[in-house]
């Protein structure tokens, strides 16, 4: 299927040059092409320089593929055919002024100004500012019919976002979900480095998943670089990917538990939740794993002493997860209130390029840590964990079953991991005129960073795609034709970045 | 009905003894920093130099500080110093109630966060309920103020809770830079709740900008916006630095001799 494509791996850097640079018609049958053949939609992003890159994730055999062409002002939208484009159609007019003509919801993403000078794609004037969820929303009109508006602040500790409801009673014909509240600025920062503040950015594009973010990030500087790391090193950088997994799913199936008013595995799992964010912090100082990850390798070692410490540790909270799990989906009333809730059809999340662990809720078996191995965990990945349903019972099977697998991988995660601190990488001097991309499975689902150097080997496009990306649309999928009172339930099954989108 | 009961006996009891017990820290918990500035060859930057978020200055006479309120508690000064003249400690007693009193110097001591006047006190000092905003951050540090109200810590238990709107809230406590797009919903917000409020800045973002400060897309953080009253900085700050700086405030734990 490599077709006009230029293949390469996660991990791997090709030359510009060898990137086939198409004419548009070609790039975007090439795009349906390889979609139709099981490929997924990674990226599509202009390049700041008048074009437009399309990386495909090619999981069946393993490999990424590449390709560009040159993309006029205006040019008819590759979205009526290749329904994952909606999204990036968006973002790539409101960074770079194009108009994909025919899009059928063509609305900003994250309301700001655009990266380079030049009209705006919706007419707003360059000189004032832009307000967040400012645009046409999608109403529905009828007797009774109302609607639900709700943020940008919300009722909890929860980041912002403005969610419109159309409802008909406690009936949800529609969501429509505006984002951008937390845009600061990341990919326009990256521009021209790596800075000294860059990794700090990578690990903050969404503070939970500091060890996804931060590892795409070095992967993708490791590739341009041609650096190696050793494998030790990079077991250890997969040892606290899977601390950060089991936290933020252990957590996942604590919210869930209370958003349907079970609240032993609410309480349990609030607790379990900060001893494995302790694991982390036990190794790197950080909860969350900051200062952990550097290009080239690792900054913390693990010797005996503190392994045999980690292993006690995690023994412990491994099992009150499990038990606090097994208790959540052995209990009828609990099973009651997931099953057939909040489901997205097998079909939809193919369209719509869902990823992760609502991908996988629909049946479809892709990991990247099995697809597009980072390294660290070689024979240690079996088949991923898949549920059938797509609704929130089959989201938090997953979560469950992706947990205890975690708790087998860090058990054997923790026999391959570095006992003294590896010697410091040198500074990576990118090379010049090359594309890279980083690929690592966070807890959410795929973590994507596409970093492109120019002629002076600084970064002249730097793409942070968060799985949330995808999955905010599945979200609003999930909730057609449910009660709106079901809307936190849901919205946790999924558990979406709001800063991971809106960078 | 009873499988749900016998797991809370297996399950346990684990709600910490803070303040009076301080929780067990990691041993790699970068925490407050010291500085022996004795040790600083004249005319030396290099940690400076280390540092991303340009946390550290220096004073007249060439010793350098460490801005807690831009530090993002990273390890590069540390690493980058010739003269181990920096350290991090596990001292995770942070929180201000001035900006000023974030500036870590050698010789200086530390000014932790005040209780509040006497007749807010009164008020607040046994239940101060506060409107969380997250205002474009990286959720890190909602991560540790959610934390706060699990089972763990408990935040309930001194009389303080986190409120769903605006008007049933004493303050207002903010997380991120306040991006440009969020600028208006705190404005909001921080007029939505009634007098006397306060607010309270948690992690770098919200004190600085954190590692987004001088970016177009922020305001800065809080204080560029609303008036601040007590300062929690780190990157994301520990749970017991944020209670401790919120007990602090409502008079729970004793002021600094």
């Amino acid at each position: 299927m490599s077709g006009p494509w230029c293949t390469f791996t996660a991990g791997g850097a090709v030359p510009l040059a060898d990137v086939p640079d198409l004419p548009l018609d070609a790039l975007r049958s090439a795009v349906v092409a390889a979609v139709g053949t099981g490929a997924r939609l990674g990226c599509w992003c202009g390049d700041g320089a008048g074009r437009v890159v399309a990386i495909m994730v090619d999981d069946a055999n393993h490999r990424l593929l590449a390709a560009r062409a040159v993309l006029p002002e205006r040019y008819p939208s590759l979205t009526p055919e290749c329904a994952q484009a909606h999204l990036f159609e968006r973002e790539l007019a409101e960074q770079y002024g194009t108009v994909p003509e025919g899009h059928p919801w063509f609305k900003p993403v994250r309301y700001h100004h655009r990266l380079t000078p030049g009209p705006d794609a919706w007419g707003r004037p360059s000189d004032q500012p832009i307000l967040p969820a400012v645009t046409d929303m999608f109403t529905v009109v009828g007797d009774e019919v109302h609607e639900v508006a709700v943020g940008p602040v919300h009722a909890g500790v929860i980041e912002p976002g403005h969610f419109r409801f159309q409802c008909h009673g406690e009936h949800v014909f529609h969501l429509e979900i505006h984002l951008g509240y937390q845009h600061r600025g990341i990919e326009r920062a990256a521009l021209g480095g790596p800075h000294p503040r860059s990794l700090l950015h990578m690990e903050t594009a969404a503070g939970d998943s500091s060890i996804a973010h931060g590892w795409a990030y070095c992967q993708a500087v490791e590739a341009l670089a041609g650096l190696t790391v050793a494998p030790p090193a990079l077991a250890l950088r997969a040892l606290m990917l899977e601390f950060e997994r089991l936290a933020n799913h252990t957590g996942d199936l604590g919210a869930l538990a209370g958003d349907v008013g079970f609240l032993p595995t609410a309480s349990f799992n609030g607790r379990i939740r900060g001893d494995f964010l302790n694991l982390s912090a036990a190794v790197c100082g950080s909860r969350l794993g900051r200062g952990m990850l550097l290009p080239g390798g690792v900054r913390f070692a693990i010797d005996d002493e503190r392994r045999d410490g980690l292993r006690r540790k995690l023994d412990a909270a491994g099992a009150d997860a499990v038990h606090s799990g097994e208790l959540l989906f052995a209990t009828s009333s609990v099973q009651a209130r997931f099953e057939g809730v909040g489901v997205v059809r097998g079909e939809d999340a193919e369209s719509a390029g869902l990823v992760g662990v609502a991908r996988r809720a629909c049946g479809v078996a892709r990991d990247a840590r099995r697809d597009h191995p980072p390294g660290g965990y070689d024979g240690l990945i079996g088949l991923p964990a898949i549920a059938s349903s797509g609704d929130v019972q089959a989201r938090a099977a997953v979560r469950f079953a992706e947990l205890r697998e975690s708790l087998r991988l860090t058990r054997e995660l923790l026999g391959r991991v570095p006992a003294e601190a590896p010697p410091r990488a040198p500074t990576p001097v990118l090379r010049p005129d090359h594309l890279a991309v980083g690929l690592i499975e966070g807890w959410r689902g795929p973590v994507l960073h596409l970093a492109m150097t120019g002629a002076d080997g600084r970064f002249s496009r730097y793409k942070v795609v968060d799985p949330s990306f995808h999955n905010w649309f599945g979200l609003m999928l999930a909730l057609r034709d449910e009660q709106i009172s079901d809307f936190p339930l849901c919205n946790k099954s999924f558990n979406l970045s709001y800063c991971g989108f809106d960078l | 009905m009873i499988p749900p009961i016998l797991p809370r006996l297996r399950q346990g009891h684990h709600t910490n003894g803070f303040p009076e017990q301080a929780p067990p820290m990691p041993d790699r918990l970068r925490g407050r920093p010291v500085i022996d500035a004795a040790l600083c060859p004249a005319g030396c930057t290099v940690c400076a130099k280390a540092c991303a978020v340009e946390a550290i200055s220096f004073s007249a006479a060439g010793k350098p500080r460490i801005d807690l309120g831009k530090c993002v508690f990273c390890p590069a000064c540390v690493e980058a110093c010739p003269e181990k003249a920096l350290r991090f400690t596990d001292e995770f007693r942070l929180s201000t109630g001035r900006r000023e009193d974030l500036m870590v110097e050698d010789g200086k001591v530390y000014a932790l966060g005040q209780r509040l006047r006497d007749e807010v006190l009164r008020l607040y000092g046994r239940s101060l309920k506060l409107r969380v905003v997250s205002a474009g951050g990286c959720n890190g540090c909602e991560v540790d103020v959610n934390v706060l109200g699990t089972l763990a810590w408990d935040l309930g238990r001194f009389g303080i809770n986190y409120v769903a709107s605006p008007r049933h809230a004493d303050g207002m406590l903010l997380c991120g830079p306040v991006s440009k797009n969020m600028e208006l919903a705190v404005r909001k917000t921080w007029d939505a709740i009634p007098e006397p409020k306060m607010c309270i800045a948690v992690g770098a973002c919200a004190i600085s900008g954190g590692p987004y400060a001088g970016h177009a897309e922020q305001c800065g953080g809080a204080a560029a916006v609303v008036p601040v009253d007590l300062f929690i900085p780190g990157c994301p700050p520990h749970p017991a630095t944020i209670l401790d700086g919120l007990l602090r405030l409502i008079g729970r734990i004793a002021p600094q001799p």
